[in-house]
């Protein structure tokens, strides 16, 4: 199973490359950087200033949907849903598509503290998060699973950072 | 945990709808949504659901009008209202309306996701705690405390007047006749029947050790006192004190029952702290308390107090008719427990339980029938199995036959069942030939059973 991570508005090349080397330890198919000039600016709201994460994930289904493996959008953009104030990311239940935003995994938007490790710790278990969802998973009650609900910053960091064995086997 | 809990979410706009139903699917809820008041009533109707999110504006029926509908038809349902304008008094109609809570859009995920966690959480809890209530009723119902007679409709008329009220009940009948079955049927059908009714059998214990008993004691009260333990009037807080022959209390323990009767307040053997407990108390006695007043064994204070509302319950052979419901339930029960198959009881039998005299009332009749089913070997009961070594007409009659063919009768059959039936043995003890002994036999139709 390929794996294609999409950049849009993203620029932290370093956690790129990490995160690149640290799914090809963990999926045995390949993963692959795909850049499809994905111009989102329409799903810019000008009242929030952020980005509607569902219009983004249309907009790389029209563009990727030939493709073999799942495709997951990796982005520095804040996004939003329509009734909340913000989501982390966001997925196709048993699809292809997904979507990460590192915005709010960033330490900075919180206590103005750069920490790269944490950032990548972080964004590695949002990766994981949103491709369970395409793999199928609903979230986990098990605090030591990647699939654990996270809606705060604070769940993020306590939640284990792989999937517990029975959401592995599942994805198996 | 929320596995099961079914959410309707109701908005006009599409894309809200849409953006809801995947993050709470993801959540691992079952999801359903509908475009308006009216689609969602549509749905209420056909399906359950155990949560409603609601847009406030919505064109047609708004959401405040949709949530009073909603709890119209199911007033358990958990409603959470979504605004886009939040305004104090459309909070405060809402509430007062009955919904769980109320959101501004947008709303945080992590309060949103908490908040419906806690909803269906509390669903679950009172859905379980009536389940649970129910099962309670189920085992606490005193279920063999059953009859159609005119007496025992008079029985569960009282217990049904008596019950709601916090008046002190004593209750009065022979042995075996379900005093406890009574005072248990007060307990369960009041407000106190999710505490304790906590039963003292005042007749089999000594003074000392019913005082510490009805009001507990503190560690090192008295020898072997090794840790403090709870009284009887302390454990029934909140519930009922069924203090069971309370004709055989001493004088002195008269005196401590009536002050904590009236005072509900009590200090443990060996302690100082006064004790409050808020506890009913229903008594029972087989004894005829008002000579036991009369010859200065009961106080006459106590009696007064205890002696409010009074229940006579009937003996087994003053309502006779309802030995047969009472018979095929005991059969009933035990036939299932011991997993035998008998399902009858036999003409013979059932006629035989009718007339005889049960001295042991209901108690009686529910060991006779236990042991019937112990030794029967056929589907029905038959008099064989019973546990009385007579005649089947030993009982014509109503039993209290006066007459001396009548306790000649019952006298011969008394001496023939002490001596197992010897004949030789019974007719010297009755002073008659054997030969008369067997034309008396005859005569009144006596026969060995079970031998």
């Amino acid at each position: 199973m390929n794996i294609f991570l999409v950049p849009v508005k993203f620029s932290n090349t370093a956690l790129l490359s990490s995160v690149v080397e640290e799914l090809s330890h963990k999926f045995k198919g390949g993963i692959k950087i795909f850049d499809i000039n994905l111009d989102i600016n329409n799903s810019y709201s000008d009242e929030r200033a952020q980005y509607f994460s569902t219009q983004i994930i249309a907009l790389a289904i029209k563009k990727t949907d030939d493709l073999n493996g799942k495709v997951l959008i990796l982005t520095e953009a804040d996004l939003y849903i329509p009734v909340l104030t913000f989501v982390f990311g966001e997925a196709q239940l048993n699809g292809k598509h997904s979507i990460v935003s590192v915005c709010r995994l960033h330490e900075e938007f919180y206590s103005e503290i750069t920490d790269e490790n944490l950032l990548k710790e972080r964004t590695l278990k949002e990766i994981f998060h949103e491709l369970g969802h395409n793999f199928g998973l609903k979230h986990c009650a098990d605090w030591d699973c990647v699939m654990h609900s996270s809606t705060s910053i604070e769940e993020v960091d306590i939640k284990g950072n792989y999937y517990c064995k029975k959401c592995e086997r599942e994805i198996k | 945990m929320n596995g099961k809990a079914k959410i309707l979410i109701v908005d006009d706009e599409k894309v809200v709808r849409e953006s809801l139903f995947h993050w709470f699917e993801e959540e691992g809820y079952t999801v359903d949504t509908a475009e308006s008041g009216e689609d969602a009533l549509r749905k209420f109707e056909k399906g359950k659901f155990d949560l409603f999110l609601l847009d406030m504006k919505m064109p047609g029926m708004s959401g405040l009008e949709l949530l009073k509908k909603i709890k119209e038809s199911d007033p358990d349902s958990i409603v959470i209202l979504i605004t886009a304008f939040a305004s104090v008094p459309t909070a405060i109609t809402a509430l007062k309306d009955g919904a769980y809570d109320y959101v501004t859009k947008p709303v945080d995920p992590d309060e949103l996701a908490h908040l419906v966690k806690k909803a269906v959480e509390q669903r679950e809890l009172k859905i379980e705690n009536e389940q649970l209530k129910e099962k309670i009723e189920e085992i606490n119902k005193p279920d063999n405390l059953i009859g159609e007679s005119q007496q025992m409709k008079r029985i569960f008329d009282l217990i049904h007047t008596v019950a709601p009220t916090d008046t002190t009940v004593m209750i009065r009948g022979e042995s075996g006749t379900g005093k406890e079955l009574v005072a248990k049927a007060i307990h369960i059908n009041s407000k106190r029947k999710y505490f304790p009714i906590v039963t003292v059998n005042c007749g089999a214990l000594a003074e000392t050790l019913l005082e510490s008993e009805l009001f507990g004691h503190e560690k090192g009260a008295f020898t072997g006192a090794h840790f403090k333990r709870k009284g009887k009037f302390e454990m029934a807080d909140g519930g009922t004190i069924f203090l069971d022959e309370v004709g055989s209390v001493s004088p002195k323990m008269q005196v401590e029952l009536l002050r904590v009767i009236e005072t509900k307040q009590f200090s443990r053997v060996g302690g100082n702290q006064i004790i409050n407990s808020d506890f009913r108390v229903i008594t029972a006695t087989n004894e005829p308390l008002e000579d036991l007043v009369k010859a200065g064994k009961f106080r006459e204070d106590l009696y007064y107090r205890l002696n409010v509302f009074s229940i006579i319950v009937p003996p087994l052979r003053e309502r006779r008719e309802d030995i047969p419901l009472l018979a095929h339930f005991f059969l009933n029960r035990f036939s299932t427990s011991m997993n035998k198959p008998i399902k009858n009881i036999s003409k013979e039998a059932l006629d035989f339980l009718v007339k005889y005299d049960w001295r042991g009332n209901v108690r009686e009749l529910e060991n006779a029938v236990e042991r019937a089913v112990v030794v029967g070997k056929e589907s029905s009961i038959k008099v064989e199995d019973l546990p009385f070594h007579v005649s089947s007409n030993q009982f014509e009659g109503n039993g209290d036959g006066k007459s001396l063919s009548a306790i000649e009768k019952k006298h011969i059959l008394n001496v023939l069942c002490e001596n197992n039936w010897n004949i030789s043995r019974s007719a010297h003890i009755l002073e008659i030939d054997r030969v008369t002994l067997y034309n008396k036999i005859n005569k009144y139709g006596l026969r060995q059973i079970n031998q």
